[in-house]
């Protein structure tokens, strides 16, 4: 019996992935999904707080109504910067490279991903794309907007698009590897007992995520690497003063970008899957819906991207077919929104700072997810086309989805990742700060483009000016919200309370070893009897497998 | 039963076990769906391509039939051949591995690198002739831009737009010949451990998944041969 332990074990001089090597080599050079999730975990902050920075100049740019902050052409940049630092550099790696990492292992029972030595090199990878696009900031910026849009990228723009351009290049490969690492894992590496249809639904939406890592990343990598050899060689494959076509780029670039955004949100809606479920300690409410929907958004995802095409010349029969395809896409996502609703019902809900999280991305998304059917409907699209109406809706799709449920993850793992508690009180504070700050900043902007300001610029008629005041406003208590983890999880890692194994009771497989995991993860192999989200009697609940310092 | 929960652990039953799989059948199946999923993201990756080409051969149709009947229609078959050729010997290559002839191995994996060296080098005389004959796109060689005056025009063709052509068969054959040069970087690896006894029967996944990767680039070209080669070729001649 003693190959049982209770969750009560304490993690305090035990052996754990953490304290099992010290010194900068063992963490370089780690192959530990775990140790490379936290390689990562640091990286995209740094990121992060880069993108913050640059949005911060945003908001106070449009504070008010004249070009006086930032001149024209920086202006340009800084929005720019903005948009390639947080899409390529934090959102598209948030969830999947930190916590799908570090729990995609354990979850389903293994001792590692399938290829550790390709993990960690797909942290390389990033870091080098990551350094290649900080050159290319420092050197002197890029003012394309994130998108790169052909022929001013390829011709006309005087500023750092190849540098740019080749960081974004070389960090989509570690995305790449990151998904192929994923499926490769589903597939192969369960534990005996664990079916498809006993997986956690946070392994569902990562291997949906996966397929479009995949399939989407490659095809942006061939088309920036078209991009810079134009500039390059002077060719026109996009130039149309050469006989190229600019439509081509931006069909190409959507192929992959829209997609992007699923990317971004579908980890974001494995985590609330875990999260609802758990905190309303319920069964998930129509698992196998909200697990294909996962998939169905995956695929749908990638036959929507001309909804970006509309005013660029593409066929009005084109156009009323993506329409609809885009209106497709709003099944699978409110499939997963009923269902998550549905469990709330008669469920033992408890607030804890995840769950709030959680709860925030279900109001969230859905106010993202029906503008984006504005969006989608053609005449209303050429109306709010390139206004903050866009900027507005992506961002709750983004901030709002994406980093709510990145955060919210975070909380909710915290315990397993650290092996301490997060101090409650405060998460409960800042995570009501982010949603009061979020929704201050953005939803003027809904008002604002409705009314017809266009966006990407760095001055504005003043009846706008209002707007922008409750948007920067926002965008500050935004800030101080974000700030506040931070300082409260580094704060944790050393004073927090000490977790236990299993410190929500829950009976998902990477509650059941300890906090945090030894290297091996699970010292035997386990086997899985139960159901996904199978709320047996706490006591039942057993942590798997001897702890290293317990044998000798 | 608590121990009924756990699973025997497996003995490290050969020393290429990776300590995180169970068995060795296993790792060798996580590192051929590996492959394949990679492969996946290559179709995808020189799909962009295609696409352009498409497009653009369905624009300026008669300016792609000139440029392609421009290029060797020798070399080009017979580096088909070539590489038709590598297929085989990849295949038996990962063939004796399998069946433990080693010396049959060794020396299908010299040939097929051999192989693929020759494809390279008839690519490089290939690409020479363009650079001679100032067909390399753009401004690369500031001392000879871009000049479709060698090129035997079709009536009706535009000679502007030849460029686009030339521009995609660089775009395309290049990627492939990178493809190339990697997969004989990974074959020379492959060959020394070869050389070493390493692969048998029991374990011989490294020689299989470098084989689809191989067979992979292949396919590739065995698409850019009509594709860039044969366009046209009959309005040439008066077809």
């Amino acid at each position: 019996m003693k190959a049982f332990e209770t969750f009560e074990t304490p993690s305090a001089a035990r052996v754990n992935y953490i304290n099992a090597e010290y010194g900068l080599k063992s963490w370089l050079l780690t192959r530990d999904h775990k140790r490379i999730a936290l390689l990562y975990l640091g990286s995209i902050s740094f990121f992060f707080f880069i993108g913050g920075l640059y949005a911060m100049f945003i908001r106070l740019e449009l504070l008010t109504p004249q070009g006086d902050l930032l001149a024209s052409t920086t202006y340009n940049k800084v929005f720019t910067q903005h948009g390639i630092i947080m899409i390529f550099f934090f959102l598209i790696p948030s969830i999947p490279a930190t916590l799908g990492n570090f729990l995609v292992p354990l979850m389903i029972g293994a001792k590692d991903l399938a290829f550790p030595r390709i993990n960690l090199l797909s942290w390389y990878i990033y870091l080098l794309g990551g350094i290649i696009t900080i050159y290319a900031l420092l050197a002197g910026g890029v003012d394309t907007g994130w998108t790169f849009y052909a022929p001013y990228s390829t011709t006309f723009s005087n500023s750092y698009v190849i540098a740019a351009g080749l960081g974004i290049f070389v960090s989509g490969f570690s995305s790449i590897l990151t998904g192929l690492n994923f499926i490769v894992t589903i597939h192969t590496m369960r534990a005996p007992g664990m079916t498809w249809f006993r997986l956690p639904l946070f392994i569902w939406a990562h291997y949906a995520t996966s397929l479009v890592m995949i399939l989407g990343t490659p095809v942006v990598a061939i088309t920036i690497l078209l991009l810079a050899f134009e500039r390059v060689a002077h060719v026109g494959i996009f130039d149309p003063a050469a006989g190229g076509d600019p439509v081509l780029f931006q069909h190409l670039f959507w192929f992959y970008s829209h997609p992007a955004v699923y990317i971004m949100v579908l980890p974001s809606m494995g985590v609330v899957s875990e999260l609802i479920a758990n905190f309303s300690r319920k069964n998930i409410f129509g698992y196998k819906f909200v697990a294909f929907s996962s998939l169905a958004i995956a695929v749908f995802g990638f036959l929507v991207w001309g909804h970006h095409l509309f005013v660029a010349s593409q066929s009005v029969y084109a156009g009323m077919i993506f329409s609809f395809l885009s209106f497709a896409v709003a099944i699978p996502s409110a499939i997963k929104v009923f269902n998550w609703t549905a469990t709330l019902y008669k469920g033992s809900i408890s607030y804890d700072t995840p769950m709030l999280y959680a709860l925030g991305f279900i109001g969230l998304f859905t106010v993202g997810g029906m503008t984006g059917l504005f969006l989608a409907a053609l005449a209303v699209d050429v109306h709010v086309s390139d206004t903050y109406f866009i900027v507005a809706h992506f961002h709750y799709i983004m901030v709002g989805g994406a980093l709510f449920g990145y955060l919210g993850g975070l909380h909710y793992w915290w315990p397993k990742i650290s092996g301490r508690m997060y101090p409650e009180g405060w998460g409960r504070f800042s995570a009501l700060v982010i949603f009061v700050g979020f929704n201050l900043t953005f939803l003027p902007q809904f008002v604002a483009g409705y009314l017809g300001m266009p966006r990407r610029y760095h001055a504005y008629p003043p009846e706008f000016q209002v707007f922008n005041v409750l948007s920067s406003a926002g965008a500050s208590i935004l800030g101080v919200g974000f700030l506040i983890p931070m300082i409260y999880l580094v704060w944790s890692m050393r004073y927090g309370k000490l977790a236990e194994a299993n410190p929500w009771h829950l009976p998902g497989l990477e509650w059941r070893t300890a906090s945090p995991p030894p290297t091996e993860n699970f010292l035997a192999t386990p086997v899985v009897t139960w159901e996904a989200y199978e709320f047996a009697p706490v006591e039942e609940m057993r942590v798997i497998g001897k702890f290293r310092d317990e044998e000798v | 039963m608590a121990e009924s929960h756990i699973a025997t652990e497996h003995a490290a039953s050969h020393p290429a076990l990776q300590h995180h799989f169970e068995n060795m059948e296993q790792q060798r199946e996580a590192g051929a769906l590996g492959m394949w999923v990679f492969l996946v993201t290559e179709i995808m990756f020189f799909g962009g391509m295609f696409l352009a080409y498409t497009l653009y051969r369905t624009k300026f149709p008669l300016e792609f039939a000139s440029a392609s009947n421009h290029l060797s229609l020798a070399m080009g078959t017979i580096n088909t051949g070539v590489l038709i050729f590598s297929s085989f010997t990849m295949a038996f290559a990962v063939y004796s591995a399998q069946t433990g002839k080693q010396r049959a191995q060794v020396v299908s994996l010299v040939l097929t690198i051999l192989l693929g060296l020759t494809f390279l080098g008839i690519k490089a005389v290939e690409y020479y002739d363009k650079y001679r004959d100032s067909l390399i796109p753009g401004r690369l060689f500031p001392g000879r831009p871009f000049n479709p005056a060698g090129v035997h025009l079709l009536p009706g063709a535009d000679p502007r737009h030849v460029e686009m052509f030339y521009w995609i068969y660089f775009a395309m054959t290049g990627m492939h010949a990178v493809h190339m040069i990697i997969g004989v970087g990974v074959l020379s690896v492959i060959t020394f451990f070869a050389a070493r006894g390493r692969y048998g029967p029991e374990y011989h996944n490294p020689v299989e998944i470098t084989g689809l990767y191989w067979h992979f680039v292949d396919i590739i070209w065995i698409f850019l041969f009509p594709l860039l080669y044969l366009l046209g070729r009959h309005l040439e001649h008066g077809g």
